[in-house]
């Protein structure tokens, strides 16, 4: 039996496309995800991401329980409504899940993980906090729904659909969040996009839905967010980094604080480790689609290196295939190399990423 | 939409149309196009390959994945389609008239055993159940 979110039924009544994603049954698309994808980049699309798992943190201390518990610093979150995006880590330094911390109060804590691993993310966190901190209440919040409002015009069509909520939000910059009423409304995303992420109500969701559809944003599914967060750069967790890969050979090194004193999980293993990968950028020169776990050949100082694509696929907005790929640290940026794809081998440059932002291609 | 009853199709969702001289057109049906969701590229045979039945001839891929295409009949590939390399698209706007290459069959025998309109049907339906 499929999990459901809230919105099942509005995305039924829309002709969604649904699938299978990970035991929920979730839109793929709504038509076209190209069209999809294009309207994100140039007006506002919306997702129904309710899949995902927010879960409260409460009671004193929680901030001394999360400096133990992820790997970026949380002392960087002051000013309450904050956000920060961090890896939560095993001792031996694998990525358990990336997610982001909501610092509400010294007493309230948000975390919104993914829906794969959640199941996987609520046991480890009761575990750390029954040796850590038992007074700490983790609630998770099922109760709740979650949705991405996305693009240039994402901002402005939320205000036009609750315009209580422009005061409180108007000035927030990004990864900073508010709560009006029922609603927590954070400037953050994966599309590389401005826009919102709004939690609410699970039983407000299908009303709240329709009314931005009847403002003009347009329903997005799941493959347009595959398609957006890629050309952002943006890490997919089981694809680009899991259990068995550092955060530091998978491009998150920015959220990894080995400065400070805190002593998270996975912090000496981290240290003490050898980095020999990273993740790079690629876009395909010849004709193709670059994919997942496709080989890549490239060659640095008359040595051969094979690394393997992590995500890949077509960006709408280059309108070229692109790519993000281990392999070992010294490849860099321009050089060229080779993707297996089938029995052919395809010429691909390696570039800085992210790839698009703002509407903008940066390559 | 409608599977027209002029064509012959094959349980992996290829199209079969005879011209003139015996040469047959082969493309993806409006199944196939729809189950990929947005065409982004096509890799065609050249002209002059020849294929056995059911041997993989040309690739079709979407925004979400890369299908094979498999040689409905045996035969040699007389033409490809090249200019749908550059618009995929028309794949989705419309399967039937977006043919990928012409084969000029070895064992014209084979014919007889592709599916008709009413035979595909069939296949759809046992799919989604």
């Amino acid at each position: 039996m499929l999990k459901k979110t809230p919105l099942n039924q509005t995305h039924r009544e829309m002709n969604a496309k649904m699938v299978d994603f990970g035991g929920w049954d979730m839109p793929l698309h709504y038509g076209s995800q190209l069209e999809e994808h294009h309207k994100v980049r140039q007006d506002a699309g919306m997702f129904d991401v309710s899949h995902m798992l927010p879960i409260d943190i409460k009671g004193e201390n929680t901030r001394d329980f999360l400096r133990r518990l992820v790997a970026n610093n949380v002392d960087k979150l002051t000013i309450p409504g904050k956000a920060l995006y961090t890896c939560m880590l095993t001792p031996q330094g694998g990525v358990i899940d990336d997610l982001i911390v909501y610092f509400l109060s010294e007493s309230w804590f948000r975390i919104v993980v993914n829906a794969g691993t959640a199941d996987k993310d609520v046991a480890w966190i009761l575990k750390q906090r029954d040796t850590l901190a038992p007074n700490l209440e983790i609630k998770p919040r099922r109760d709740l729904a979650m949705i991405a409002v996305q693009g240039p015009s994402a901002r402005a069509k939320v205000w036009q659909v609750l315009p209580e909520s422009k005061n409180a939000t108007e000035e927030l910059k990004l990864f900073q969040s508010a709560t009006v009423d029922q609603f927590f409304i954070a400037r953050t995303g994966y599309t590389g996009e401005d826009g919102f992420e709004i939690i609410l109500p699970a039983e407000e969701a299908p009303v709240f839905w329709k009314a931005l559809h009847a403002a003009g944003v347009a329903p997005a599914g799941l493959g347009a967010r595959d398609t957006l967060r890629l050309e952002a750069g943006m890490n997919l967790y089981g694809q680009d980094m899991d259990e068995t890969t550092s955060p530091l050979e998978s491009g998150l090194g920015w959220t990894v604080d080995l400065k400070s004193d805190c002593d998270f999980i996975g912090k000496q293993a981290l240290l003490d480790s050898k980095v020999s990968q990273q993740l790079i950028g690629l876009v395909l020169l010849d004709r193709g689609v670059l994919r997942s776990h496709q080989k890549v050949i490239a060659c640095h100082n008359g040595q051969e290196f094979e690394g393997e694509i992590t995500s890949g696929g077509f960006s709408p907005t280059i309108n070229q295939s692109i790519a993000l790929a281990r392999i070992a640290t010294g490849i860099s940026i321009d050089d060229e190399v080779h993707v297996v794809v089938r029995d052919k081998k395809l010429r691909a440059k390696v570039v800085k990423y992210p790839f698009v932002r703002n509407g903008k291609v940066l390559i | 939409m409608s599977i027209p009853t002029d064509l012959k199709y094959t349980k992996s969702h290829e199209w079969v149309k005879s011209e003139a001289d015996s040469i047959v057109s082969v493309g993806i049906t409006h199944h196939a196009q729809e189950l990929l969701g947005d065409m982004v590229f096509v890799e065609l045979p050249q002209v002059g390959d020849t294929f056995s039945q059911r041997q993989e001839c040309a690739v079709a891929e979407s925004v979400k994945a890369a299908a094979d295409v498999y040689a409905p009949i045996s035969g040699e590939v007389v033409e490809v389609n090249t200019p749908l390399v550059d618009s995929p698209e028309n794949i989705n706007q419309d399967a039937y008239g977006s043919w990928l290459f012409k084969l000029k069959p070895s064992n014209p025998s084979e014919l007889d055993g592709l599916l008709d309109a009413a035979g595909y049907q069939k296949v759809l339906d046992s799919e989604d159940h």
